[in-house]
């Protein structure tokens, strides 16, 4: 045997990464089925940047066959997240959890010049945590933008002299809307007609302060069909963002935090408008399975959740429904088609609304590059993907993009800016709002 | 061959960097430890390097500097193989062919498609759907695996028993020799004189240089598509209606049967529909003209039922038949629902044996305290026994290896082989004798030496290994009948 590699070990017990669990490697038989569903390996043909050499990688990590070398690093967070590879795994293999061990792992033992860490703390410790500064980040936000000193900043130049990835946050900067749009929702939306259920509502963090009217639509096309609309004071962001970005901590607070103030209220589901939220509070009971204080609760909280598609298809819409004359295209976010297994329900809803035309999107469950923050850590392998979902929207000649998440929006409506291209980005509950009447 | 040594490789880094790009190189340990196994995890081994071509011409610029440095190169497409078939068995340069992923030309009039190595098979099938047509071959992995692999191979599937395998559906092949010269073999015609060198090409596993362009035919979508779901309370029952239906006369495109352990791993993983508590199924299509179709499928229900199946079930529409489908097709996945690893088997039998060699399978395994799932090509009599197992256990690795040796043994000796559409590569060299002579397999060999005369080309693979060389194959373990001094290693 002149060549052969290293034995892996014969390890007993679970395989773990930094103290988290990631003995799902061992689900993984290697048969790589999920190889040409991966939007990395699809781009780059390396099998270190597919699902099934990432998991090598997390298990060689795991059992010690490798260590945390740059170029692990870099392969581990090229991944976008997306669960593509989920959907199509036979054996069942939970990557979503396995890559957010790893990534927390990353932080733990790579967490990178001093200059990023001071900017993680800034988001994941700070912002994201509480939702007053938040708002009062996007009235800054708001100031730079209207005041023509975004104008300014980009005619001159001068932001491509900022340093690193500086330049890339800058173009990505969403527009923040007017206050009258991040004004947070009334706390109880009554059903119009007889009450066919009652819901929370999750506001959101970064959704409550760029697309407040996508709440604000949210209730109302609930509320039109039946439903009572409760919207919880105090749960800030959910901890999606920390989860992805190896902040396990602090997502695991967050979590707690955002039950305590769900929990307030007799709901019958959960309703969330974002993929991300959506998909990750579904989880909560396995994030919190070893607290024994709050594993019950988790569990009970995460059965409540439901994606807001997931949730209003379950009956017909209540008429009568106006016509939207226009054609339309569906985008899959991947933490509803992949994150959540909802890929049926949103395409019924649009069905049912008269005058629209929907066509099929190629590879309309292919992520679009924004996944998180990650077009602002990856920015040249979001680009890519980001050209490549553009190129298929425009293929369709659709008049508009129908999707259901606050970064596909964002990610989507900028490809297509850059190509001077005249085609509306929108969330499904705008469509529906708009089907719905006032 | 010993590993390069780093000085080696620094030296020779810039060269390929030259040849592909910077971006088209690793020679990182970690990344090249990515690359040590293909499907079969249960052999591994490592690279020098891992190089990306986009194109022939790179192709040939490697494999010319690989035979300076007498550095062994192979190919690789998905590494979705499952006979380690593609391992760079004595190091040297793994040629990923995964960015060589186009479809260059097809000519719907004329059906044929021009495709590079690293495109997937089902991306062909998509690509020339809309108008109607699709790539027929289609191995269990056609979601991941390349056409470049399935040449290799000569991969098969499900529809085999109707559409034959892929050298059925190869009309030429641009080939990177061995020695890095560029020719083609055979063309867009049907019939090209002389040798048939594309068929000899075909499945030669990767030892007769790499295919950088194919020639492929596409089929029109056949109008009508039947598939029958048959259930059975015992799998001997199942193993009859398979006979029962061929000698009727019944032509079906494929019949795979599935057994009770396997349809509780793929119904765990997607839920398709197959009953949990049949001892097996049979997954029947039939394709053709409308005309007749309803007639022939139920004339293979009617085997079926007089066969003892409890139950059968006819596809209401496309959206079950995929399920069924999906189910089948994943089977092989799906066993790390019930196991951390399994080892697939592909032996070909008389379809008449099936019963017995089934039941004898069942015992080989359980003898080595063993679990074994079944999903296979009933209609091809190609075998695939799943040995389950866990690769942490102390000493499961041996034994696994012991009853797959024994079950393809069984294979041979009941005028089977012991590859339906695998390969042979690492995995079954040794085992080549079972079925073929020292004068049939020195054939080959004067064969393999016309192609490929220095040997850098994929070396160690097919042919049993040498002892007397210094050449052991990687992860061997001496043969039971070997120990006994009943066959010889040469």
């Amino acid at each position: 045997m002149t060549h052969a590699t290293t034995e892996p070990t014969a390890a007993t017990g679970p395989l773990t990464l930094g103290g988290l669990s990631v003995e799902g490697v061992n689900q993984c038989v290697h048969c790589g089925l999920c190889l040409a569903s991966c939007p990395t390996f699809s781009e780059l043909g390396t099998e270190m940047d597919s699902p099934r050499g990432r998991i090598f990688l997390i298990k060689s990590l795991a059992e010690g066959r490798m260590t945390m070398s740059d170029s692990v690093v870099s392969h581990l967070s090229l991944c976008l997240d997306c669960r593509a590879c989920e959907t199509v795994c036979p054996a069942g293999v939970p990557y979503g959890r396995l890559i957010e061990a790893a990534k927390a792992e990353v932080e733990r033992v790579r967490p990178g010049s001093l200059a990023r860490r001071i900017f993680r703390w800034l988001n994941f410790g700070l912002l994201l945590r509480h939702p007053a500064l938040l708002r009062f980040f996007a009235l800054k936000l708001r100031f730079y933008q209207t005041s023509g000193l975004q104008r300014l900043v980009r005619a001159t130049g001068f932001a491509r002299l900022l340093p690193g990835t500086l330049p890339a946050w800058e173009a990505l900067l969403p527009r923040i809307p007017a206050g009258a749009s991040r004004a947070p929702l009334p706390r109880l939306i009554p059903a119009d007609g007889a009450r066919r259920a009652r819901v929370a509502l999750l506001e959101g963090c970064v959704q409550s302060v760029v697309f407040g009217d996508h709440n604000r639509a949210t209730a109302r096309v609930l509320a039109k069909n039946g439903v009572e609309v409760v919207v919880p004071a105090g749960p800030g962001c959910c901890g999606a963002l920390n989860a992805h970005g190896g902040d396990h901590a602090g997502a695991v607070e967050m979590a707690k935090t955002t039950i305590a103030a769900f929990e307030r209220d007799d709901v019958d589901a959960i309703v969330v408008n974002t993929s991300g939220c959506g998909a990750h509070m579904k989880a909560y009971g396995h994030l919190l399975e070893h607290d024994a204080a709050w594993a019950e609760r988790a569990r009970r909280f995460a059965a409540t959740v439901q994606d807001f598609a997931e949730f209003l298809a379950r009956e017909p819409l209540r008429g009568p429904l106006r016509p939207v004359p226009i054609t339309v295209t569906y985008h899959d976010p991947c933490h509803v088609v992949h994150g959540q297994k909802i890929r049926r329900q949103p395409r019924e809803l649009l069905a049912q609304i008269p005058g629209l035309t929907v066509v099929d999107l190629p590879e309309s469950d292919w992520c679009c590059g924004s996944a998180g923050i990650y077009n602002l850590t990856q920015p040249e392998m979001a680009t890519r993907l980001l050209e490549r979902k553009v190129a298929h929207v425009l293929a369709t000649g659709a008049e508009a993009v129908v999707t259901a998440n606050p970064g596909c929006i964002l990610q989507i409506q900028q490809g297509l800016a850059a190509r001077g291209r005249d085609v509306r980005v929108m969330h499904i509950v705008e469509l529906l709002d708009r089907a719905c009447g006032p | 061959m010993a590993p390069l040594s780093n000085d080696r490789k620094r030296a020779l880094r810039p060269e390929l960097d030259a040849l592909v790009g910077t971006d088209g190189v690793l020679s990182d340990p970690d990344e090249l430890l990515v690359y040590e196994s293909d499907g079969l995890t249960l052999f591994r081994a490592l690279a020098d390097f891992v190089v990306f071509p986009r194109s022939a011409e790179q192709v040939a610029a490697v494999v010319k500097l690989a035979n300076r440095e007498d550095l062994p190169f192979v190919a690789r497409g998905a590494g979705t193989g499952l006979s380690g078939g593609c391992l760079p068995a004595e190091g040297g340069i793994v040629l990923s062919l995964m960015r060589m992923n186009r479809v260059l030309e097809v000519d719907y009039d004329n059906q044929i498609a021009v495709v590079e190595p690293g495109l997937v098979n089902l991306h062909l099938s998509w690509r020339v759907g809309p108008q109607g047509y699709y790539y027929a071959p289609d191995p269990s992995s056609q979601q991941a695996c390349t056409i470049g692999g399935n040449i290799a191979n000569n991969s098969g599937g499900p529809h085999t028993l109707k559409y034959g395998v892929t050298t059925n559906h190869v009309l030429g092949l641009e080939v990177v020799m061995p020695d890095g010269e560029i020719l083609w073999l055979g063309g867009k015609t049907r019939e090209t004189p002389g040798y048939d060198v594309t068929g000899v090409f075909v499945g030669s596993e990767g030892t007769f240089g790499i295919a950088t362009k194919i020639v492929v035919r596409i089929l029109k979508k056949p109008q009508a598509v039947k598939t029958v779901l048959a259930v059975f309370d015992q799998v001997e029952h199942a193993s009859a209606a398979v006979s029962e239906i061929i000698a009727r006369g019944l032509v079906p495109a494929a019949i795979e049967m599935i057994d009770h352990l396997t349809i509780q791993a793929v119904e765990d993983a997607f839920g398709c529909g197959y009953p949990r508590d049949a001892a097996a199924a049979l997954l029947i299509e039939v394709d053709g003209l409308a005309v007749g179709m309803d007639a022939q499928t139920e004339r293979i229900v009617a085997a079926c039922r007089e066969r003892g199946a409890r139950d059968t079930r006819v596809a209401r529409d496309e959206a079950e038949r995929q399920l069924l489908w999906k189910g089948r097709k994943s089977a092989f996945g799906a066993y790390g629902r019930v196991s951390p690893a399994y080892m697939v088997m592909d032996g070909v039998i008389p379809r008449t044996k099936l019963p017995y060699v089934l039941g004898r399978v069942n015992e080989i395994v359980a003898a080595y305290g063993l679990r074994v799932g079944n999903v296979f090509h009933a209609g091809d009599g190609n075998l695939h026994p799943n040995i389950l197992y866990d690769p942490r256990k102390p000493g499961e690795e041996a034994r696994v290896v012991q009853a797959g040796a024994e079950i393809m043994k069984l294979c041979a000796d009941v005028g089977g082989s012991i590859s339906g559409e695998h390969g042979i590569g690492l995995e079954k060299a040794d085992f080549m004798p079972f079925i073929f002579s020292a004068a049939d397999l020195g054939v080959m060999a004067r064969l393999k030496r016309a192609f490929n005369p220095t040997n850098l080309c994929n070396p160690g693979k097919i042919f049993p290994t040498k002892k007397s060389c210094g050449e052991v194959a990687v992860g061997y373990r001496p043969h039971p009948i070997e120990a006994k001094g009943l066959a010889q290693r040469f």
